[in-house]
C-alpha cells in the first residue's frame, strides 16, 4: 500500500531515536577532545626521523644522502649535509644531516619519503594535532621538531617497527661478522709476515675477544663498503 | 486563578495599556500585540532549531549539539551571534536592492501570516473575516521574495533554486488550499476564530476536531504533505538541494541576510504548523473535556511543536525527491484525492447524522487512496536502450 514504506520508516528513525537515549553503544560517535578512538596501525600523516637510543642529534640515523629530497613529489624536505662526521648505528662514520627541514604544509603525505630510505631513517607519524596560530614558521619542522625515539615508532606502528629493528640487527651482525673476519685476515697476515713483531698479532687477537661488546672501535677501519646492502 | 491564567496577556497588555490616555488605546494595544509576536515566534524558532538539530542527531545515533552551555541548549545564540558578527557579501553584478529586499521581505511576510491565527482564548491579533484568504494570500507571497532572492542574485545556482522553489510551491499551493477548503465547508466561515470555536466542543469528553473525521483525516494528511512542500522541507527540499545547487536561492547569501531566510523559512514552519493546527486539531481547545483548565495557549503552543517535531521527524527518515517524482505526486494523486474530498465531505454533510455517513466515507476514501496508491507505484519496465542516430 501506498506510504508503507514511509511508516517503515518513521518507525527505524524512532527507534533510533529512542535507542540513542538508552543503549550508549548504538552511538556512532565519540566526543573527541575528551574522548579518542586510538589511530589505526596503518595511520599516517606527515614523516618524522628516527634516532636510536636517548640523544637525538647522536642516535639519528638519516645520514643526509638526500634520496628523500630529490624524490619527494612536493619538494617539501630540504637537507644540509654536515661538514664533519659521526658513527652510525653501526660505528662506521658517516656524515649527518646539519640541516633537515620539512614544510608540512606543503606534504601530501605520499609516503615516497620514507619507501626510497635505504637507512630506515624516516618515518610516517599519527601525530594529527597539527594546528598552530603561525602557518609559516609553525609549520616549517626542523630536524629537532622531526626527531622522534625508536620506542616512540615501536609505539605508533608496533608490527612495521619490529621488521625493521630485525632488518637492522641483521645488517649489523653482518657488518660485524665482516669485520671479524677481516680482523682475523689482518691478524693471520701479521702472524704470517715474520717482520712484523709479535706485539702487532697481539692487538688484533685483543679485539677478537670481545667483539660484540666493543663493535664501534672494530669496525671502522676494515670495512670500507658499508652495511648499505 | 486559572481564568486569568488563561487570560494572562490580555490582561498584561490591558494594563499596560490602561497608563495612556482613551484615545491611544486602541492603538497601543495592537502594537503590543505585535510585539508579542515578534518576540514570541523568532523565540520558538530557536527552540525549533535546537530541537532539529538535536532530534535529528539522536535518529542518525549521534548527540546533537552539546557544547555550548548545559546539554548545548544555548547553540542557537551562539549561532545567532556567529551569523551578526559574519561579513555581509553582496556580488558585484547582484541587484542590490532587490537582494536586499528579498530576505526583509520573506520575514514580513512570514510575520503577516500570525495576525490571523487565534493563538488562545480571545487571542488573535487581527479577528479577520476572512482570515484563512488573508493567510494564503501572505503565504503565497512568500514565493516572490524567494523569486526576488533568485532573480536578484545573478548567479545559475540561485535563478535555478529560485525556479525549483516557485514551481514547487505553486503546485502544492493548490492541494494545501482545497484540503482547507473542506474546512470552510463544514464550518461555513472563512475565520479562524469561528472554525476554532466550531471544533471546541466535546462528546463523552471527547473532542470534535476536524481531524477525528474520515474526510478531515484525509484532509489533514494532504495538508501535511504540502505544507511540507509549502516549507521547502524535506523530503521536498530540491529548492535547496546541496548536492546540485549549492543553496539554491540564497547561495550568494551571507551573515545577517542568510540569517533571515533562515528565519523566515521556520517562521513559515511555524505558521503553516499554526494553521493546520487551527483548521484540523482544534487550535487552542484542550484535547479532553477534563483538561479544559489548562490556559488555552498553552495548548496551541504545544500543538505546534508537536507539530514540528513531526516535521524534523520527517526530515530525518525520508531522502528527497526528483524533480519529477514531485511534480507528479502533486498533480496526479494530491490534487484528485483533494478534489474527491471535497466530493466526500458534501457526501457527508448531506447524508446526515449516523452511522452509515461514517462508513460510506471512510470507505470511498479508503478505497480510492489504496487503487490510486496501487496504480501510481506500479513500476514502468524500460527494456534494452536502443539508440536510433548514435550506434
Amino acid at each position: 500500500m501506498l506510504g508503507e514504506g514511509i511508516l517503515k520508516g518513521l518507525t527505524e528513525t524512532a527507534r533510533n531515536f529512542a535507542g540513542s537515549f538508552v543503549s550508549a553503544e548504538r552511538l556512532t560517535t565519540v566526543q573527541y577532545p575528551e574522548q579518542r578512538i586510538p589511530t589505526a596501525e596503518a595511520a599516517r600523516v606527515f614523516p618524522f626521523l628516527v634516532y636510536d637510543g636517548t640523544d637525538w642529534e647522536a642516535g639519528m640515523r638519516c645520514v643526509a644522502c638526500q634520496i628523500c629530497e630529490k624524490e619527494c613529489p612536493p619538494k617539501c624536505i630540504y637537507i644540509e649535509k654536515s661538514k664533519d662526521k659521526k658513527p652510525d648505528f653501526v660505528g662506521k662514520m658517516q656524515i649527518y644531516p646539519a640541516k633537515f627541514d620539512i614544510d608540512v604544509s606543503v606534504c601530501m603525505s605520499c609516503q615516497i619519503c620514507v619507501e626510497v630510505c635505504p637507512f630506515e631513517a624516516i618515518k610516517m607519524d599519527t601525530e594529527f594535532e597539527l594546528s598552530t596560530t603561525d602557518r609559516f614558521g609553525g609549520l616549517l619542522y626542523d630536524r629537532k621538531q622531526l626527531s622522534r625515539s625508536n620506542e616512540y615508532y615501536h609505539e605508533i606502528h608496533p608490527t612495521e617497527a619490529a621488521e625493521v629493528d630485525a632488518r637492522l640487527a641483521e645488517e649489523k651482525a653482518k657488518a660485524e661478522a665482516k669485520a671479524k673476519a677481516a680482523a682475523q685476515a689482518t691478524a693471520a697476515k701479521a702472524a704470517a709476515d715474520p717482520s712484523v713483531p709479535a706485539k702487532a698479532a697481539a692487538v688484533p687477537a685483543a679485539s677478537t675477544v670481545a667483539p660484540a661488546a666493543k663493535p664501534a672501535e672494530a669496525a671502522p677501519a676494515p670495512k670500507p663498503s658499508g652495511g648499505g646492502e | 486563578m486559572l481564568e486569568k491564567a488563561d487570560q494572562i496577556f490580555l490582561l498584561l497588555r490591558d494594563w499596560l495599556v490602561g497608563y495612556l490616555p482613551p484615545g491611544w488605546r486602541a492603538a497601543a494595544g495592537a502594537v503590543l500585540g505585535v510585539i508579542g509576536i515578534v518576540a514570541v515566534f523568532p523565540g520558538l524558532f530557536a527552540i525549533a532549531v535546537l530541537m532539529e538539530r538535536k532530534g535529528l542527531g539522536r535518529m542518525q545515533n549521534r548527540l546533537g549539539p552539546n557544547r555550548v552551555g548545559p546539554f548545548g541548549i544555548l547553540q542557537p545564540i551562539a549561532d545567532a551571534i556567529k551569523s551578526l558578527t559574519k561579513e555581509d557579501i553582496v556580488p558585484t553584478n547582484a541587484d542590490a536592492v532587490v537582494h536586499f529586499l528579498a530576505p526583509v521581505f520573506l520575514v514580513v511576510v512570514a510575520f503577516m501570516g500570525f495576525a490571523v491565527l487565534p493563538v488562545g482564548r480571545n487571542m488573535v491579533l487581527v479577528n479577520m473575516d476572512a482570515g484563512l484568504l488573508f493567510y494564503f494570500a501572505m503565504g503565497a507571497s512568500t514565493e516572490v521574495s524567494i523569486f526576488m532572492a533568485g532573480w536578484s542574485s545573478r548567479n545559475k545556482y540561485s535563478l535555478l533554486g529560485a525556479m525549483r522553489a516557485v514551481a514547487q510551491m505553486i503546485s502544492y499551493e493548490v492541494p494545501l488550499l482545497l484540503s482547507s477548503v473542506v474546512i470552510v465547508m463544514m464550518t461555513g466561515s472563512l475565520s479562524l476564530v469561528k472554525i476554532v470555536e466550531a471544533q471546541n466542543q466535546y462528546t463523552w469528553g471527547l473532542p470534535h476536531w476536524y481531524i477525528f473525521t474520515p474526510w478531515g483525516c484525509a484532509a489533514f494528511i494532504m495538508y501535511a504533505v504540502a505544507a511540507t512542500a509549502e516549507t521547502n522541507r524535506s523530503p521536498f527540499d530540491l529548492p535547496e538541494g546541496e548536492s546540485e545547487l549549492v543553496a539554491g536561492y540564497f547561495t550568494e547569501y551571507s551573515g545577517f541576510k542568510f540569517a533571515l531566510f533562515f528565519l523566515g523559512e521556520y517562521l513559515g514552519m511555524l505558521s503553516i504548523s499554526g494553521l493546520g493546527t487551527t483548521l484540523f486539531l482544534g487550535g487552542w481547545s484542550a484535547p479532553l473535556a477534563v483538561l479544559n483548565w489548562v490556559p488555552s495557549w498553552i495548548w496551541f503552543f504545544s500543538k505546534i511543536m508537536l507539530s514540528i517535531s513531526v516535521l524534523i521527524w520527517v526530515r530525518g527518515t525520508l531522502p528527497r525527491l526528483r524533480q519529477d517524482q514531485l511534480m507528479n505526486f502533486a498533480w496526479k494523486f494530491v490534487l484528485p484525492m483533494t478534489l474527491l474530498n471535497l466530493m466526500v465531505a458534501a457526501l457527508w454533510r448531506f447524508m446526515g447524522d449516523g452511522w452509515a455517513r461514517w462508513v460510506v466515507c471512510s470507505a470511498i476514501l479508503l478505497l480510492v487512496y489504496v487503487g490510486a496508491g496501487r496504480i501510481g507505484m506500479r513500476r514502468e519496465h524500460f527494456g534494452p536502450r536502443t539508440y536510433r542516430y548514435a550506434e
